[in-house]
Order: structure tokens, then sequence, then C-alpha cells
């Protein structure tokens, strides 16, 4: 741990800030409460808003995780992994069952999360109405007074163009009945798991000034027709490496001759699925 | 005595000012179910003033707007909480502006903006929101092969269409409109005029129209106002004003009509 850095880098202050700011997140589920972001040493569109939740979250004991797009080994989960090993000296770790804090950039582990984990999300949009209203007075103004019929607009013209709902990711929910929320951009093959979920999911925007959460154990819906019914993305064919037929799959190409493979996108959870296999055999 | 004895708009002492400037002076009228009243007078004569107070999008310094509900209890539009007026605003008002591009969402197809209020309302299920629209594009003669495209691939008096289309969608029974016919060439305008005339017949609408075109009110309209410097100077049925003009301001308006 680099001694010349406050505590998980961010001044108490701010981190004290920041802490209000999610407490009431946490009483207003779905509502997104404005905080004084700050720079961050990763630009914008990197996790800036993850990164400064998760640092306000973070304790001596704490176990970190963080995945993007659901590897732990890409650039972005690597560098704010070892970010937060230099500068809290947090204990880290790949494996999604012992982590206390998961930052992620747009997947929920496949793993069920369990209580008193922490799930961050980074979000780069936090306002679902956006595309229909492009000012930010109207937009609180709609939320305030639940008024979130042009919500199924952009669904309809999905639908209209399409046959059916394409929207795939950023899907709108509503969240405890009350607000509409931007879950990030997560598959939709991941909102049913924000549902009931018994771990806490933190949203931070840093470019966008916005937290929101998702406290445990709470009801979460996504929206839809009643002859379009909301449905997930399937495969036809299960994880090229762990033979997973319940998770969510990346194309992979291969060669430069047409050969590509399907597999798991969460790669821990591909990792312990072959593990007991291997341990089986 | 019924809902239909009763006005269904009571206007009293509506007033309006910008600063210093009073843009609408203390006003008062009735409109009463099924009935179209213009509102006639030069640029800066308070029209849209009063328009945009009776669609609550700036807020009246005084006075008050008895509307009656279906179930015969009259409300004043500008007591009410906002969460309730937008309601009202969606199922029983419409509001149709100068330039359809206010009106419409531009990014959003024709199906889309028609749609749209029905799902506000409540509407889930896509079938039924479609066949709907399609009704409607029917009913204001736009081709229903358009359904899917967006307004911007429209022309003028097809926009104009769509955004009444839209308004009309919830069977409202106040419809507010600004100068419907503005910019629009004369023989789409005709074609406009007799559209609005058939809808305002068959669905009952109490309309009040803002207008600088004396023509527009002459074939739309039943009773007419007529406003200068944010006062109403003269009030009566269509043809009794215009045939047989009372205030100075109003001889002046209908003298200077180009005799074609």
């Amino acid at each position: 741990m680099s001694s010349t850095y406050n505590f998980a880098y961010l001044d108490e202050q701010t981190k004290r800030m920041l802490r209000r700011a999610i407490l009431k997140a946490v009483a207003i589920p779905g509502y997104q409460v404005p905080f004084a972001s700050r720079d961050m040493p990763l630009p914008y569109g990197w996790g800036t808003g993850g990164i400064q939740v998760t640092a306000a979250l973070l304790g001596q004991d704490d176990v970190l995780k963080v995945i993007d797009q659901g590897a732990d080994d890409t650039t972005n989960a690597v560098s704010i992994r070892a970010f937060f090993a230099r500068t809290a000296g947090v204990a880290t770790t790949e494996r999604t069952a012992e982590a206390t804090v998961i930052q992620t950039r747009h997947r929920i582990p496949e793993r069920p999360l369990h209580a008193g984990q922490i799930l961050v999300f980074q979000v780069p949009i936090p306002e679902p109405l956006r595309f229909l209203e492009p000012r930010e007075r109207e937009t609180r103004r709609m939320h305030g007074l639940a008024d979130y019929g042009a919500m199924h607009v952009k669904l309809y013209e999905d639908v209209a163009r399409m046959g059916r709902i394409t929207t795939s990711f950023a899907y709108p929910v509503k969240v405890a009945g009350r607000y509409v929320m931007d879950p990030s951009p997560i598959p939709k093959f991941d909102n049913p798991k924000l549902h009931d979920c018994p771990a806490l999911q933190l949203f931070g925007a840093g470019r966008e000034k916005r937290v929101y959460a998702i406290p445990p154990h709470t009801t979460v819906e996504s929206l839809d027709f009643e002859d379009h019914p909301f449905e997930v993305q399937r495969w036809d064919r299960p994880c090229g490496l762990c033979g997973s037929t319940k998770s969510y799959l990346d194309e992979v190409v291969t060669d430069d001759r047409g050969g590509r493979l399907f597999c798991c996108s969460d790669t821990d959870f591909c990792r312990e699925r072959r593990d007991r296999m291997e341990a089986g055999r | 005595m019924s809902v239909r004895d009763l006005p269904l708009l009571e206007v009293r002492d509506l007033a309006k000012s910008y600063g210093d400037l009073q843009a609408l002076k203390p006003t008062g009228f009735d409109l009463w179910p099924g009935e179209v009243l213009a509102i006639v007078g030069e640029s800066g004569s308070g029209k849209t003033t009063l328009l945009s107070c009776l669609a609550g999008h700036v807020p009246a310094d005084g006075g008050s707007v008895r509307f009656r509900l279906r179930n015969g209890e009259d409300v004043d539009l500008l007591q009410m909480a906002e969460a309730e007026r937008r309601l009202l605003a969606r199922t029983e008002f419409g509001l149709v502006h100068q330039n359809p591009r206010d009106g419409l969402r531009l990014n959003i197809s024709a199906g889309g903006n028609i749609g749209e209020r029905l799902m506000a309302v409540g509407w889930r299920h896509f079938g039924r929101i479609r066949a709907e629209a399609l009704a409607w594009l029917d009913r204001v003669e736009i081709d229903r092969s358009r359904v899917d495209d967006l307004p911007r691939a429209f022309s003028g008096g097809m926009q104009q269409r769509l955004q009444i289309a839209r308004n009309l969608v919830t069977r409202p029974r106040l419809v507010l409109m600004d100068e419907p016919t503005g910019g629009l060439d004369v023989s789409v305008q005709a074609r406009l005029l007799d559209l609005l005339r058939r809808l305002v017949a068959e669905l009952d609408l109490a309309v009040v129209i803002v207008t600088h075109d004396l023509a527009v009110a002459r074939l739309l309209s039943h009773r007419m106002l007529v406003m200068r410097r944010g006062q109403v100077v003269e009030q009566g049925l269509t043809d009794r004003v215009l045939d047989d003009p009372q205030h100075p301001y109003s001889q002046l308006l209908v003298s200077s009509i180009l005799a074609a």
C-alpha cells in the first residue's frame, strides 16, 4: 500500500459526502441522488462513478472483485483492482463467492449473490427518460410525478419496426413499484437477477454525478407489453468451454476462416465449472 | 340538469403579467360542451398568453379556470396539484400547437406518436395500441402505410393532421388550438379546416381556437372573442361580430380583410 495516498484514494470528507448520497439512494430505491463527483485518475466512461462509490464503501477487511463485461482479466478490471490494491491495500479476488464488494461494468455475476455482498455498477447515462426528453428539469419532474407513460414509446418503436422488443441492454425497470430506472448497460439477460437480490446493488455515474440503489430484496420489474412480454436472450448452443446452458455467452472469433467460439462472459463462473469437472474426473 | 346544460369551462378574472407588462388583463368567458370559441386579435394582443394559461404552460397570476369533469363535478385547473393536472391534460384536453414540430416527437414513428397518450393512460397491449393508431390515421386521412414513418418525412399538412390525431386519440372533451392552420398553404388549409369541422362535429368537441385569420374563425367557430392589448374588447356569435362589429377595433379588423 502506498502511504502517499489517503485510504482508498479519496479524502475522508469526500467519502462522507458519497456515503450520505448512498444512504439517501438506499432509502429511496431507484431514485437518482446527485453527488459532487470528483475527478478520478481514469477517463470518463471507464468507471469514474463506480470507482468513487467503491472508494467510499471499502473498509480494511473488504475483499474486492472487479469485472468488466463479466471478465476479471480485461484492462479496465485489472487496473481498477490494482488501483485499490495500491491505494487501500485491500485483499482482491477473482472469485465471486469470496468477494464482499464487486465493482462491475455491464454484467451481474452468474453465481447468485448472497446477503452482505455489495455490487457496484458503472453507469454511463443514468436517466432512462433521456431518450424521450432531453431536458433534465423535465425528466426530474416526470420522475417526481411518476409520469412514465412515455417510457413504453421506446418499446412500441421496437415492436413496430422489428416485430419484437429489440432493446437488449439498459432495459428499463421499475423499482419497488415507483421509480423507473436504467439498470446501466447490463444485458437484459441480467434483469431478472436484479429482482429480489439478497445483495445491495449500487449504481454510480461519475460524469452525470448521480448515484442510485436497489436495496436487498427489492421488487424490480422490467417494462413490457401484454402481448409482447419481457424475454431474455437465449443461445442455441452451450458454452464451448464449460458446457453451461444457463449463462450469458460471448461470441469469440477464433480464426480467419469463420471459426468462432461461444463461451461464458463470466470468466469466474466458467473457471469454477471447469475446475469442478476436472476434480470430478 | 344534465352535464350538457352546464358550461364545460368557466374562466373568471384570469390575468397574467410579465414584469410590468400586463399581457392579459382580468378576462372571463364560458365555454359550453360542443362549442367552438375563436379568439382573434393582432400579434401581441394576449391570445397566446390566454391559451398558455388555460393549458397550464404558463402560471396565471390570478383568477380561476373551472373545468367540469365527466361526473359533473367541477375542478379549478389553477389550484390543482400538478400530478392530477397532467392526468387530466392527457385524458380530457388536447393542445394543438401552431408548429407541429412542437407537438410531435420527431424521432418517433407516426404510430408511436399517436400511441403515446394511450400508453400514458395505461394501455399495455401492443396490438390494440397499433389498431387504434391505424384507425386514427384513417380518420385524419393519412395513408396507413405511413404508420412506421417518422413525422419528419411528412409534409407540413400531414404533420399537422398527425398532431391532431395524437391529441384526439384519448377522446378529450376540450381541445386548445394555437393557429392550427398557420404556415400552411391555402389549399392545405382548406382541407385541414374541413377535417377539423368534421371531427369537431363527430366527437362533440369543445374547442378554443386562437387565430388571426378571420376566415378560419368564420368557418369553424360558433362564438368569438376579439382581443386587443390583453383585453377582450368584444364578444358574441361569430357571424354577428364579423357582420356587425361594434367596437372600433373589431371594425378595423373586419375592414382590413382583403376582398379577393
